[in-house]
C-alpha cells in the first residue's frame, strides 16, 4: 500500500487493526512523501526515522500482542517547541541551538504510553509569537496549496505538514489563534482545547495564561480521538483542571438537532474579506440545514481583544522568556561578566518579533504603566468573558470566521505587525476567556485558498465542537480536496 | 530633637521542608553540586511550579506563632531581574497579598521588654548559589527553589542590641515551631536590615540604607552599630544622606556603598499565571492553630508553675528548644523529681554540649537513663558520686544504667554490718583524729568520713556513714 501516508488517524487504525499495513509501513510511507514535497513546503526541521521505525516496531509488536488503542502506532509531528526526551527543542530560535530535552513533556508522555510514534519536529514562529511562521530562524515554511504563501502560524509546520500529507496528526500549541489560524489557511482541523485540558508541562511558555496545547488533522475525529489521548488532569501543572474529559462517543451521530447555534454579527464586522464572509455564511446556512437552530447573539466588546491580548501575552512572555539567558543551556555568546553575557545572547539569539514582544511586555509592567495597560487589559478580558457567558447562556456553540483573509503572500504582511495583530481578532477571543474552539475546512476563495470555518465552545465542552464539526465535515467534502503538490525531490534530504 | 535611629529588618528563612517549594527535589544542603536538581528548579522550558503545600503550613504556622493574621486567599508574583544564579531570571514570590500580615515578638533589651511589630511574611523562593573560582564561575543550584519565608518588621527597632534581641527571639520562635533548621553556617537565616536616623518624634523618617545578606546575628549587631553611628554623624554635620543600598565589610568592620537608588531594579512584578492563588479556609488555619507548639514564655511559666523549678533554671532550660524537650524528658523519667532533672540537665548535659557543640538530640545519653539515675540515687541505691560515674560511660558507650551499676558493682552500699566494720576499722587506726574531734575540732570528722568513703571504694551511703560515725565517735 503506497499511499498511507495520505489516509487519516481513524483509516490507518482500521488498516493496522484489520493486519493490512503496520505502523513501520506508515512511517515508511510518510518519509517517502516528506522526502518527496517537504523540499518544496519546508514543515519539517528535524526528523530521525531510525528512532521513529523503532517506535513503530514497538507499536506493532504491542498491536500483536493484542493490544488496541487509537494512537497505537500512529505517527504524530511535533511543534517544534514541546519538549520530547532526548530531542531538541529550539522554539524556531536560534537561541535554543544545542538544547537536548532532559524529559518529556506530558502530552508527549501520554502519546508514547498510548504507543504513537513521535516522528519529526515542525517548523514554528519563533517562540510561537507569529502569525505566519515567517518568525521562524531556522527555516521557511510555506503553504501548500500555494507556494508564494505563508502557511499561517504560529503552528504553520503543524498545518502544513499535514495539509500536504507529509503527517497524519501534527501537535501544535495556541496561545492567540495559533492553531485554529494555520488550520484555516491550511485546509485542514484545527482543535484548540479548553484552558487547562491539555497539559502544560513541557510546552515551552508563551504565554502561561493564554497556551494551550492543540491537534492538527485532517478530520474532526482524528482531532477527537488524538485530544482523548493528550488531554487530562496532570498535577505537574496548576492550571490544569481536573473535570473528566468529556464522552465523545455521541459527537459523531452527524446529527445536530436541537442543537443551538449561535451567530455574532460583530465577528464579521472586523474587516472580514467578502469571499471568506460568504464562505463562512454559507457554511452557517448548511449546519442550519442539518438539524440545528441558529440563534442570533451579541458579542459587544470583541474590539477590546486584540488590544488586551497584546498587552496580556507580552507581559507573560517577557518573564517567561527570561530564562533564555545562555547561563544553563543553549548558545551562548560569551562576554567577561555574566550579565554582559546574559545580554549578547538575548540580543544574538532574538528575532525582531520576539524582541518587539519582550520590550512591549517589559513596557507594560513597569512601573507607572503597570495600571494603565496591564490592569486594564485584565479587565478587557473579564469583559470578553463575560461576553462568552452570555453568549454560551443562549447556545451551545458560537460559529464564525478563523481569520478575515485566506493565506496571504510571504513578505506581505510580516513587515506591518499591527495588520498582522489585527488578523487575530477572531481567534483570541477564545483563548482570553479560556474556551475552546476549532477550525474546520469550509470553502476555497477564488485564487483556490482554503477558508476556516470557527466553532468556538465552552471551556470543558469540546464535544460540541466534534458533534457540529464532524456533522458539518461528512456532510461537505471541503476536507477531501487535497492541494496539486508535484512530488520533487528536496534538495537537502535529512533522515 | 536629639537624634535618633530606626531600624526595620527583613529576615529570610529557610523552611526545613523534605522537598523544594515548586519539584520533588529534595532539599539538601550538602549534596554534591547540581545533583538535588531537576527541569522545574533549573527553570528548563516549559517546566512547571507546583507549590509544596508543606511550605505553606511551616509559614502559617510561624504566622500563627507571632500573632499573624492569616488571609484566607494569597497569590504568588513574579519578581523580574537578570541574574545567572536566578534559573528563570524572575524569582516567583508574594507581593501583594502574602501568607500573613500584621503579628509581632516581644523582645527584652537591658530589662526592658519591647513589642517589636510584624508588617508581613511572605513565602518564596531561594535561588542558587555562585562561586567564583580562578578562571571561571560556577552555579550550584542545589539551593535554588528551597522553600524560604521572608519576615519583615515594620520599623520598630531602635539600635543594635533591640535588632539582636529581635532576632534572638524570631530564632526561637522558629525552633519551637519546627518550621527552619535555623543553622546560621549553612545560610538558614539570613537578613537585610533599612535603617536610617531622624530627629527623634519627627513624622517621617530619615534618608534609608539597606544592608543586604547579612547571615550572623552578631554581624547585624556591629554592622547597625557601624552604620548608625556614621549616619548619625553625617547628619550631625548636616550632610544629606542618599538613599542606597550598602554592603558590610566584615573584615573591616564598615559598610560601603554598593549602589544609589537611581540603579534600583524595577522588579515590574505580576501574578505568576502558572500558579493558581492559595486559598485557605477557616477550618484549616484552626486545625494548624490548635497543633501550635508551646512558646518559650508559655513553657517557662509551666515549668516554674506545675513542676516547681526556679524561674532562674526555667529560663536556661527553655532557651533552646531541642534542651527544653530532653529535659522534660528526664523530669517524665525522674519519678517527680524535676528539681534533680534540671540539676542535671543544667550541669552535666549542658556542660557536654558546650564542650563538644554536639546537638542534645545526638547524644547518647537518652533522657529516659539520666531519669533512672535520678530514681536510683533518690532510692539510695545510688550515690551521686557514682551517678556521675555512670553516666560519663552511658555518655562513652550508652547503655542501660541499671545494667552498669550492677556490673561494675557501683551501687550504694547501705548494709549496717558492712558499714560499721568500716567505721570501726577507720576509727581503731586513727586514734589522733578521734582525739582531735573529741577534742572539739569538728574537722576532724570530715577526714574520718572520707576514710570510710575510701575504704568501702565510695559505694558507702553517705548519711549512713556519717550516722554511724557519729554514734562510735560518741561511745569512745
Ligand atoms: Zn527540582
Amino acid at each position: 500500500m503506497s499511499d498511507l501516508y495520505a489516509k487519516s488517524l481513524r483509516e490507518l487504525r482500521a488498516l493496522m487493526d484489520a493486519g493490512d499495513c503496520s505502523s513501520r509501513d506508515i512511517v515508511q510511507s510518510l518519509h517517502e512523501r516528506i522526502e518527496a514535497v517537504d523540499g518544496a513546503v519546508g514543515a519539517y526541521l528535524e526528523r530521525d526515522l531510525q528512532n521513529a521505525l523503532k517506535q513503530a516496531a514497538a507499536a506493532d509488536e504491542r498491536r500483536a500482542a493484542g493490544e488496541k488503542g487509537a494512537m497505537l502506532g500512529i505517527p504524530v509531528a511535533i511543534k517544534d517547541l514541546l519538549n520530547v526526551k532526548g530531542q531538541s527543542c529550539r522554539c524556531g530560535s536560534k537561541l535554543l541551538e544545542g538544547y537536548v530535552s532532559p524529559y518529556d513533556a506530558t502530552c508527549i508522555a501520554k502519546l508514547r504510553a498510548a504507543g504513537a510514534v513521535m516522528y519529526g519536529r515542525v517548523n514554528m514562529d519563533e517562540f510561537a509569537m507569529g502569525a505566519s511562521t515567517e518568525n521562524s530562524a531556522l527555516g521557511l515554511t510555506r503553504n501548500p496549496w500555494d507556494l508564494q504563501r505563508v502557511p499561517g502560524g504560529s503552528s504553520g509546520g503543524s498545518a502544513a505538514a499535514v495539509a500536504a500529507d507529509a503527517a497524519i496528526v501534527s501537535l501544535g500549541s495556541d496561545t492567540g489563534g495559533s492553531v485554529r489560524q494555520p488550520a484555516s489557511f491550511c485546509g485542514c482541523v484545527g482543535l484548540k482545547p479548553g484552558y487547562g485540558r491539555v497539559s502544560r508541562y513541557g510546552l515551552t511558555a508563551f504565554a502561561s495564561s493564554l497556551d494551550q496545547v492543540g491537534v492538527l488533522s485532517k478530520t474532526v475525529a482524528d482531532a477527537a480521538d488524538t485530544f482523548g489521548c493528550i488531554g487530562g488532569y496532570d498535577p505537574r501543572d496548576s492550571t490544569s483542571v481536573r473535570q473528566a474529559l468529556p464522552d465523545v462517543s455521541g459527537a459523531f451521530s452527524g446529527e445536530l438537532k436541537g442543537m443551538k447555534v449561535g451567530v455574532a454579527e460583530e465577528f464579521f464586522g472586523v474587516g472580514v474579506d467578502p469571499e471568506v464572509e460568504a464562505a463562512v455564511r454559507k457554511a452557517i446556512e448548511h449546519v442550519a440545514g442539518l438539524g440545528a437552530e441558529i440563534v442570533p447573539v451579541s458579542f459587544p466588546h470583541l474590539q477590546y481583544a486584540v488590544a488586551a491580548y497584546y498587552i496580556i501575552a507580552p507581559a507573560e512572555a517577557s518573564t517567561n522568556l527570561a530564562r533564555f539567558d545562555g547561563v544553563r543551556y543553549g548558545a551562548r555568546v560569551d562576554a567577561d561578566d555574566p550579565v554582559e553575557m546574559m545580554k549578547r545572547t538575548r540580543e544574538a539569539g532574538f528575532g525582531p518579533e520576539v524582541k518587539r514582544r519582550i520590550l512591549l511586555g517589559t513596557y507594560v509592567l513597569s512601573s507607572g504603566y503597570y495600571d494603565a495597560y496591564y490592569v486594564k487589559a485584565l479587565k478587557a478580558r473579564a469583559l470578553i468573558k463575560r461576553d462568552f457567558d452570555q453568549v454560551f447562556s443562549a447556545c451551545d456553540v458560537l460559529l464564525g470566521p478563523v481569520s478575515p483573509t485566506p493565506a496571504y503572500r510571504i513578505g506581505e504582511e510580516i513587515n506591518d505587525p499591527l495588520t498582522m495583530y489585527k488578523g487575530d481578532i477572531c481567534t483570541i477571543p477564545a483563548n482570553l476567556a479560556g474556551g475552546s474552539g476549532m477550525s474546520v475546512p469550509c470553502g476555497f476563495s477564488s485564487e483556490g485558498l482554503p477558508i476556516g470555518l470557527q466553532i468556538l465552545a465552552p471551556a470543558f465542552s469540546e464535544d460540541r465542537l466534534f458533534r457540529v464539526g464532524h456533522a458539518y465535515e461528512q456532510s461537505t467534502d471541503w476536507h477531501l480536496r487535497k492541494p496539486q503538490l508535484s512530488a520533487s525531490r528536496r534538495k537537502t534530504g535529512d533522515n | 530633637m536629639p537624634l535618633q535611629a530606626t531600624i526595620g529588618l527583613e529576615t529570610h528563612v529557610q523552611l526545613n521542608t523534605r522537598t523544594k517549594i515548586w519539584c520533588s527535589c529534595p532539599v539538601n544542603a550538602d549534596a554534591p553540586p547540581n545533583t538535588a536538581v531537576c527541569p522545574v528548579c533549573l527553570g528548563y522550558p516549559g517546566s512547571l511550579p507546583v507549590l509544596n503545600r508543606e511550605a505553606v503550613r511551616k509559614t502559617v504556622i510561624t504566622g500563627l506563632l507571632l500573632g499573624c493574621e492569616i488571609p484566607k486567599f494569597s497569590k504568588h508574583d513574579r519578581k523580574s531581574y537578570f541574574y545567572p544564579d536566578m534559573p528563570k531570571d524572575y524569582q516567583i514570590t508574594q507581593y501583594d497579598q502574602p501568607l500573613c500580615l500584621g503579628g509581632g515578638l516581644e523582645i527584652e533589651v537591658g530589662g526592658r521588654k519591647k513589642y517589636v511589630r510584624i508588617n508581613r511574611i511572605h513565602l518564596e523562593e531561594d535561588v542558587g548559589k555562585s562561586t567564583h573560582l580562578a578562571s571561571a564561575s560556577g552555579i550550584d543550584y542545589n539551593r535554588a527553589g528551597t522553600p524560604l519565608m521572608e519576615i519583615v518588621t515594620e520599623p520598630d527597632l531602635a539600635n543594635e542590641d533591640e535588632a539582636f534581641a529581635y532576632l534572638t527571639a524570631l530564632k526561637r520562635i522558629l525552633q519551637y515551631g519546627d518550621v527552619s533548621h535555623c543553622n546560621l553556617e549553612q545560610g538558614n537565616i539570613r537578613c537585610d536590615i533599612n535603617v536610617s536616623v531622624a530627629e527623634a518624634g519627627a513624622k517621617k523618617l530619615g534618608v534609608k540604607a539597606e544592608i543586604k545578606n547579612m547571615n550572623t546575628f552578631r554581624g547585624v549587631h556591629r554592622a547597625l552599630a557601624y552604620e548608625i553611628k556614621r549616619q548619625l554623624k553625617a547628619v550631625g554635620q548636616g550632610e544629606t544622606l542618599v538613599q542606597e543600598t550598602r554592603r558590610w565589610d566584615d573584615d573591616r568592620g564598615v559598610t560601603q556603598s554598593m549602589r544609589g537608588k537611581e540603579d534600583a531594579h524595577d522588579y515590574r512584578y505580576f501574578p505568576d499565571p502558572d500558579l493558581a492563588g492559595i486559598v485557605l479556609t477557616v477550618e484549616q488555619i484552626e486545625a494548624w492553630r490548635s497543633g501550635l507548639p508551646e512558646l518559650p514564655d508559655r513553657r517557662r511559666a509551666r515549668f516554674v508553675e506545675s513542676l516547681g523549678l526556679p524561674e532562674g533554671d526555667a529560663e536556661v532550660l527553655v532557651a533552646d528548644k531541642d534542651v527544653a524537650d530532653y529535659f522534660e524528658q528526664v523530669a517524665a523519667a525522674s519519678g517527680g523529681n524535676a528539681k534533680a532533672a534540671a540539676n542535671w540537665v543544667m550541669s552535666e548535659v549542658m556542660r557536654v554540649l558546650s564542650e563538644s557543640g554536639e546537638n542534645v538530640t545526638s547524644l547518647k545519653v537518652r533522657p529516659g537513663d539520666i531519669g533512672a539515675l535520678i530514681r536510683l540515687v533518690d532510692a539510695g541505691t545510688l550515690n551521686s558520686t557514682k551517678a556521675k560515674e555512670v553516666f560519663a560511660i552511658l555518655l562513652e558507650e550508652g547503655g542501660d544504667p541499671h545494667e552498669i551499676v550492677k556490673t561494675r558493682g557501683l551501687a550504694q552500699v547501705s548494709d549496717q554490718g558492712a558499714i560499721k566494720a568500716f567505721v570501726r576499722q577507720v576509727v581503731d587506726e586513727n586514734p589522733k583524729v578521734v582525739e582531735d574531734y573529741l577534742g572539739g575540732k569538728p574537722a576532724a570528722l570530715q577526714f574520718l568520713m572520707g576514710q570510710v568513703m575510701r575504704l568501702s571504694r565510695g559505694k558507702a551511703n553517705p548519711p549512713m556513714v556519717l550516722e554511724l560515725l557519729k554514734e562510735m565517735l560518741a561511745e569512745s
